[in-house]
């Protein structure tokens, strides 16, 4: 079961500080984050690509799911 | 890779075409500079009576249009705002006051040092110093708070706002001033600026291009991707200076600049700070409100607000230095900077957004 972290509307760099805490904390269980605009999607994908997890990004209505691996 | 490539260009180009600006007619070392820029426009309608600074510059329209159209295109373009505006708004004025009392928001610092103007060696690490303190407050949880979907007329607003600037430049009415004489009489021709600011609003747009976040990121995350891009204004513009003889190195006698190092450096760390907290510095700003960001557009109305505030109540830099007035603006708003800062920290953390994920 994937633990959900919530970033919509947050603004620049919220979503990167946020996405980088939970995968710190998460032991080995998969991630999801939501955002709702572009940059965050492509800030929070280089992020979680730069601390090593897999990326694999769901477009939602208005919003992007952001579902991290390690 | 191809991401770096990219904002490297888009920082190259932005600074070619600030040297060629001021070769064609902008005042010196300002190619662009979104604060002086901002308050020009201020004074072009009549929200300040400083003669010599009133003009609507498109280069500043053409920013938030060329913003605009490749969001609208890419699909990037989402009507949002609601994030504590009011308190936006302000930061928008803190941030203009700072600046105008360094005389240069940071991407004209970059620009002035790129032009041999060795004040701004003084500014930037006043500069980095409020970014800094502005990571602080980000760590400890900061946040204005979420934004939400607004109507699509928000998110135009802003764009149209600009062409309606563009239309009053061009038919210049009456009501609207033209400076005669001093740096709102320096302009390149409208095809230039107006081509300049829709190029460089393209490339910031689609490179998230942003001075505050260059030096941010790398304090947060030792993130050097939008650094990279301010390099690369910075040394093109260097070059490009060199080579057509607008290098003039020294402290003294810069054109349209000042010597008090003080206010240099702490003028830019109220800049940085403010940049910080309101989450883009003021170039940034206005690719957001292309991007359709109503909470970018108010603190771009911010920026107008505090720049005739500045202007008319004597406080902004000038040529001779920062008056006790100006002086006394700097420590006010690095006060009010604070208590922004601090009435809003712990407002964020990873359990709250866990909470906030299962409640929705």
């Amino acid at each position: 079961m994937s633990e959900l972290v919530d970033c919509r509307g947050l603004s620049c760099p919220e979503p990167v500080m946020l996405a980088r805490e939970a995968m710190q904390n998460a032991e080995s269980g998969p991630l999801t984050v939501m955002v709702s605009n572009a940059v965050a999607r492509d800030n929070v994908s280089r992020t979680a690509k730069s601390m090593g997890w897999k990326v694999e990004v769901e477009e939602e209505g208005e919003n992007f799911k952001l579902n991290l691996t390690r | 890779m191809r991401d770096r490539m990219f904002i490297l260009i888009a920082g190259a180009v932005t600074g070619l075409l600030a040297v060629i600006m001021v070769l064609q007619g902008n005042p010196a070392n300002m190619g662009f500079c979104i604060a002086c820029f901002i308050r020009d426009i201020a004074g072009g309608v009549g929200l300040h009576r400083a003669g010599v600074v009133q003009y609507l510059r498109p280069e500043i329209m053409g920013l938030v249009i060329g913003a605009f159209v490749t969001a609208f295109y890419v699909r990037e373009f989402k009507a949002t705002g609601g994030s504590s505006p009011a308190l936006r708004f302000v930061l928008g004025m803190l941030m203009m006051a700072g600046a105008l009392i360094f005389l240069g928001c940071p991407l004209r610092m970059v620009l002035r040092l790129a032009g041999g103007d060795w004040n701004a060696l003084i500014a930037l690490p006043g500069y980095v110093l409020g970014v800094w303190l502005g990571t602080i407050f980000l760590s400890k949880g900061f946040t204005l708070g979420r934004s939400q979907e607004q109507s699509p007329v928000n998110g135009y607003a802003g764009p149209f706002i600009a062409l309606a600037l563009l239309v009053l430049l061009v038919t210049a009415p009456a009501f609207i001033f033209f400076s005669e004489e001093g740096p709102g009489a320096m302009q390149a021709p409208l095809a230039l600026t107006l081509g300049a600011g829709l190029i460089v609003g393209i490339l910031a747009q689609r490179t998230r291009l942003c001075t505050m976040g260059a030096i941010r990121d790398i304090i947060l995350f030792k993130d050097y991707q939008l650094f990279l891009g301010f390099a690369a204004i910075t040394a093109v513009a260097f070059i490009g200076n060199l080579a057509t003889g607008q290098f003039s190195p020294g402290f003294a006698e810069q054109p349209v600049a000042h010597i008090d190092t003080l206010w240099n450096f702490s003028g830019m760390t109220v800049v940085g700070l403010a940049a910080v907290l309101a989450g883009g510095c003021p170039m940034r700003q206005l690719i957001l409100t292309g991007e359709g960001q109503s909470d970018a557009l108010i603190t771009v109305f911010g920026m107008v607000a505090g720049a005739a505030f500045m202007h008319n109540f004597g406080m902004a830099g000038s040529p001779d230095g920062v008056s006790p007035a100006g002086q006394w603006i700097v420590f006010i708003s690095l006060a009010l900077l604070f208590i922004i800062g601090v009435g809003n920290i712990k407002m964020r953390s990873l359990s709250k957004a866990k909470k906030e994920a299962k409640a929705s």
